[in-house]
């Protein structure tokens, strides 16, 4: 099965070590293949809050940071550097364990998923055969590490912060777990590597409601706007990490811009074909080294996270949790049946069987979209016009 | 075991990145309920009143500027009426129409500034504000060409104001008139139909009518809940008795009202201008008033509808060159009075948005 990855590649050129040093030579070649993709990792989250700054900046009809470095592109560095020669500061009032602790539990998980990401043909660390689960059960950890930091901090915004951090994400889990459930019936594997494999269309067109509700939940899961509750600047200061400063806040940063590019790389695996080429003849391309497709449309996943940025309000926490149990709870459910229902119709779609399921799947959709609206319809608020002006009755 | 809740207290500033200034909010939360709030202020007192008494009557515009300083030339306009209707001062015509240009230059500037910072504490990161900055920075630079200051203008002088608009002031103040409706167009594209705004707002801190009167507010906040209150309508100054404009009023008196309230009040006060712009004459912009005057013996209060309310300045000449007593009356700290009620029940994410909507400046609250 993992024929020609990298770690494999890497245990071959290590092949002049004696036979009896083979645990050394698995050692060896497995640290470089982790220290080299989590160095990947961490200069991609690096340019990815340039980017963020730049495009957001582009949004606002501002400049962005343009002064360190050709375009301003050192700045992120210039900020890390600045961040690890602070003071750490530790308030009395603070747990001092948990405190140190949860910057640590937060930062783990986000490297922990990028294992199971293929990020090209035959590029991965581990061809898990429960990656699918893993990427569930690892994000997980990191409500519990909000809700460490906002404990321990000893502070009250970030125990407000904290509180909503366990309601919000616990309740977003649900349905972000019953979308990936659908992508796992149609792949009929666990393993993103085969899901990617599988994908003769990309999974988008075969599971448009599941994208739908995975996109939102993950949007919520990785705390950005509009579901930025958490750390809610003008009602919470900075939610959990109000009181963390120097190394301890760099750490925090890296971890949510880093969660931000480990989903684009998971729904560019999930739902856009992964590092094969977008577009439907396969053969293609061939000369077209398959990590850019991936890191491609990681661009373009990123580039959507900052659009919805720049773009909308914050929602307030009951309309943010009705929205996950009234909305995206049953859309997934309906996902979810309708994929079940598919797959045992066709367990094994020609291609024309294969536009048939996209054509059924587009229609529920839709059909979902036309529904909900009328049924939302009752509740929603409508934008009657509720200033005039007092023309006849004017205070003369 | 026994479990229960307790309720928390938390400190809302006087750091806190949406309190606008050093305001602070003692709030008691059930949970993410507001059960009660103490609002305290006074962190940015600098003795505005106290240092009037110090000063020459010509010399307390500069110390205006600084009380609401999103609206400078308002509190220049509501002082030297105070002073001319104390000293008993002419104003030539011009110097009249250049005040109104001026005041409702800054009207605009100060309800995009408000317009912004209400989307900002929306959690709408940044965009609004900038596109609302944009706009404004266009205006400061009008005031620039009119008297060098950007902010702190110190433009207006008892009698009159300090200088006649220079040539190249007339085709920047057009282009203004001109790109400005557009603007507007596309902010209330952007936002007024917006899902997330509108379930952010709608309903959200009602003030009823008889509430705003029985707490003496006044300006958007007051109109908002319905009372076409409007004292360039009512009690009309400098030259808006000749001018026509409308009264926007809002109806549910709500968060929403309130922002639509300022976003149809800026058209207004496009209107006023382009009026302005066919109506100004020529001729002296100050009547001759010397530096140092000594007002008869006597009190006097006159007000004015400053961007936030009915700006007031109550002034008691000795006969000396400075006054006795200088009294501001600032809309900000009065319109806080129903704040209290406003919030009780809501959630504290509701809190910045009531907050935010009443658009209070703590430079005047303070003073």
């Amino acid at each position: 099965m993992e024929s020609n990855n990298i770690f494999n590649f890497l245990k071959d050129f290590f092949n002049f070590l004696p036979p009896s040093l083979s645990w050394l030579n698995y050692i060896i070649s497995g640290f470089i293949l982790t220290f080299a993709v989590a160095n990947v990792l961490l200069i991609t989250t690096a340019l990815f809050t340039y980017m963020e700054r730049r495009v957001l900046a582009r949004f606002q009809s501002r400049l962005g940071p343009n002064r360190v470095g050709p375009f301003g592109i050192l700045q992120p560095f210039a900020d890390i550097l600045k961040l690890i020669t602070k003071e750490d500061i530790r308030p009395t009032a603070a747990d001092r364990f948990i405190f140190f602790l949860a910057p640590i539990v937060l930062v783990v998980p986000v490297f922990l998923l990028l294992a199971v990401i293929p990020f090209g043909k035959n590029m991965y660390i581990v061809n898990l055969n429960i990656g699918a689960l893993f990427i569930v059960a690892v994000t997980t950890i990191a409500a519990l590490a909000i809700f460490l930091g906002g404990w321990g901090s000893g502070n009250r915004f970030a125990l407000l912060g904290a509180s909503r951090a366990v309601a919000m994400l616990i309740s977003y889990e649900v349905p972000m777990i019953l979308a990936l459930v659908g992508v796992v019936m149609l792949s009929g594997s666990m393993s993103l590597v085969d899901i990617v494999e599988a994908q003769r269309l990309p999974f988008i067109l075969l599971q448009p409601i599941g994208f739908f509700v995975f996109f939102l939940a993950a949007t919520a899961e990785m705390n950005r706007p509009p579901f930025d509750l958490l750390e809610a600047e003008s009602e919470l200061v900075a939610g959990f990490h109000t009181e963390y400063s120097g190394t301890k806040f760099a750490l925090l940063y890296l971890a949510e811009f880093a969660e931000a590019v480990v989903f684009a790389g998971i729904f560019a695996t999930l739902f856009f074909r992964g590092w094969q080429n977008p577009f439907v003849p396969q053969d293609w391309f061939q000369f077209f080294p398959s990590i850019i497709w991936f890191f491609l449309k990681m661009i373009f996943f990123l580039f959507i996270f900052i659009w919805i940025r720049a773009t909308l309000p914050r929602l307030r926490i009951d309309q943010v949790m009705s929205f996950a149990w009234k909305v995206l709870f049953p859309l997934s459910l309906i996902n979810l049946i309708l994929t079940a229902l598919l797959v045992t119709i066709w367990p094994e779609p020609s291609t024309i069987e294969l536009w048939l399921m996209v054509i059924i799947n587009l229609a529920v959709g839709l059909l979902c979209l036309v529904l909900f609206t009328r049924f939302l319809e009752h509740n929603r608020i409508k934008p009657t016009q509720s200033v005039f002006l007092a023309t006849k009755q004017g205070g003369q | 075991m026994n479990i229960r809740t307790e309720p928390i207290t938390i400190n809302l500033g006087p750091q806190h990145p949406s309190t606008h200034g050093v305001f602070r909010l003692r709030v008691t939360l059930d949970g993410e309920v507001i059960v009660d709030v103490e609002p305290i202020f006074g962190y940015l007192h600098r003795g505005t009143e106290k240092l009037a008494e110090e000063r020459s009557y010509t010399q307390i515009v500069t110390l205006t500027d600084r009380m609401d300083y999103v609206s400078s030339m308002l509190n220049n306009q509501a002082y030297v009426i105070a002073v001319e209707k104390l000293a008993g001062l002419d104003v030539p015509d011009r110097g009249k129409f250049l005040r109104v240009i001026a005041g409702e230059l800054q009207r605009i500037v100060s309800h995009l500034v408000a317009t912004g910072f209400f989307l900002q504490d929306l959690g709408a990161f940044g965009t609004p504000l900038m596109y609302c900055f944009r706009e404004r920075e266009k205006i400061l630079e009008l005031f620039e060409m009119l008297c060098g200051a950007r902010v702190t203008v110190s433009y207006m002088r008892p009698g009159g104001v300090f200088q006649d608009a220079p040539d190249d002031f007339w085709p920047s103040f057009r282009a203004i008139l001109d790109s400005l409706p557009y603007f507007m167009d596309e902010i209330e594209r952007l936002l007024e139909e917006n899902e997330i705004l509108l379930i952010r707002t709608k309903g959200i801190g009602i003030l009823t009518p008889q509430s705003a009167i029985d707490n003496a507010t006044s300006g958007p906040v007051l109109r908002a809940s319905g009372i076409p209150w409007d004292l360039r309508k009512s009690n009309p100054y400098d030259v808006y008795g000749d001018l026509n404009f409308d009264i926007p009023i809002g109806t549910n008196g709500d968060s929403y009202d309130r922002f639509l309230v300022r976003i149809l009040e800026i058209r207004e006060s496009l209107r006023i201008l382009e009026q302005c712009w066919t109506l100004i004459p020529s001729g002296p912009v100050r009547s001759k008033v010397p530096y140092f005057f000594r007002p008869p013996v006597g009190d006097c209060y006159a007000s004015i509808e400053s961007s936030k309310g009915e700006l007031g300045f109550y002034l008691v000449s000795d006969g000396g060159i400075s006054p006795y007593r200088c009294k501001v009356r600032s809309p900000s700290l009065i319109n806080l009075t129903p704040l209290r009620e406003m919030l009780l029940g809501w959630k504290i994410a509701d809190l910045m948005v009531i907050f935010g909507s009443l658009d209070v400046n703590m430079g005047e609250v303070d003073r």
